[in-house]
């Protein structure tokens, strides 16, 4: 591959992400007034974690079965309000134990 | 002045978690760019002016393949399109009066993850926050695809492994406060995943690219609890 066309591309993929990125926070200037576009957008990023979470975080180590124990550990750390940080730290812990036992 | 220092410092605190799960993602990238022969200098540079993982793995391995331009601007324009909603959302949240540059910052740093954590803020949410919010982000994605480009044997494999985790602790550790306070939130959470689950499990549907899985289930599960549930009359929120 040329630095040419590498740069090109990167430059391309980049204006095109930024695209979706901006054009609704420039341009959209008030505050909506739909109740259902308003809980609609209140209820976007629970269903984008959601979504983004399963089924990939099967498949995020080597072992689903340490991913499962690394979702279950995280989940009861979140249950009782430990903070995101230290979910995280449970949850590749757990993952990284798992797999030690494997 | 010192409640912007202090806005600002509060974003990069809730960014933190969000740059500790980027290492290993971004690592992954570094390292598949440039085992598959990219130039590790164009992994990095994607990187900084990309900010997108499921753009870039694509992008990257459609490169590796010299697509066309058109190709790869299409594949990762429909990867990313979920970001024009994430930004409508942010557009609501962010405090009235920013001037347009403020705003053309900002947008730069709207990824899934800082935009779930600017949207659970519970009130609007400010320029400096989003600045820090985004910083420290833009330099774990950064670094990590520098490690994973030019040194692949800087993590441990053992270490790499567990922590490809770390990202869905961090969306479990928000879901699940959410989820255990409101009945409709743990709703949105289910239906969404659920839907996402079918569609990458189904046959039918293995065509889809990540990124059109991830707007189809979010967009649906929210969809379908705003028409069964729809929030109260508020004037705040």
């Amino acid at each position: 591959m040329s630095i040419e066309y590498g740069l090109i591309a990167i430059f391309l993929m980049a204006l095109i992400t930024y695209v979706p990125r901006s054009l609704p926070l420039l341009l959209v200037k008030t505050h909506l007034k739909s109740k259902k576009l308003q809980t609609f957008l209140k209820y976007m990023p629970y269903a984008v974690l959601g979504a983004l979470t399963f089924p990939n975080v099967f498949n995020s180590s080597h072992s689903v079965v340490a991913s499962t124990v690394g979702v279950i550990s995280a989940t009861i750390a979140a249950y009782f309000k430990r903070g995101l940080l230290t979910v995280t730290i449970i949850a590749v812990s757990a993952v990284w134990i798992v797999e030690r036992m494997l | 002045m010192s409640r912007s220092v202090s806005e600002y410092r509060f974003g990069l605190g809730d960014g933190l978690p969000i740059a500790l799960g980027y290492i290993p993602v971004s690592f992954t990238f570094g390292l598949m760019a440039a085992s598959l022969g990219m130039d590790p200098l164009l992994a990095v540079i994607m990187s900084i002016t990309n900010l997108t993982s499921a753009g870039q793995f694509a992008g990257a391995r459609l490169m590796i393949e010299h697509a066309k331009y058109y190709e790869i601007i299409i594949t990762v324009f429909i990867i990313n399109l979920r970001y024009g909603l994430m930004s409508l959302g942010i557009s609501q949240k962010i405090e009235d009066g920013l001037p347009l540059w403020k705003k053309a910052v900002i947008a730069f740093g709207i990824t899934d993850e800082t935009y779930a954590v600017a949207s659970l803020e519970e009130n609007t949410i400010t320029y400096k926050y989003m600045l820090g919010l985004i910083t420290l982000p833009f330099f774990g994605w950064t670094i990590g695809t520098m490690m994973g480009a030019y040194v692949d044997a800087l993590l441990p494999k053992s270490i790499s492994s567990a922590s490809g985790i770390a990202l869905y602790g961090m969306f479990i550790a928000l879901m699940i406060p959410a989820a255990k306070a409101s009945k409709t939130l743990l709703l949105v959470i289910l239906v969404a995943s659920g839907i996402s689950v079918i569609l990458n499990y189904i046959p039918l549907f293995s065509f889809l690219s990540s990124g059109w899985c991830v707007i189809l289930s979010s967009v649906s599960g929210a969809l379908i609890m705003t028409l069964i549930s729809p929030m109260e009359e508020q004037d705040e929120h």
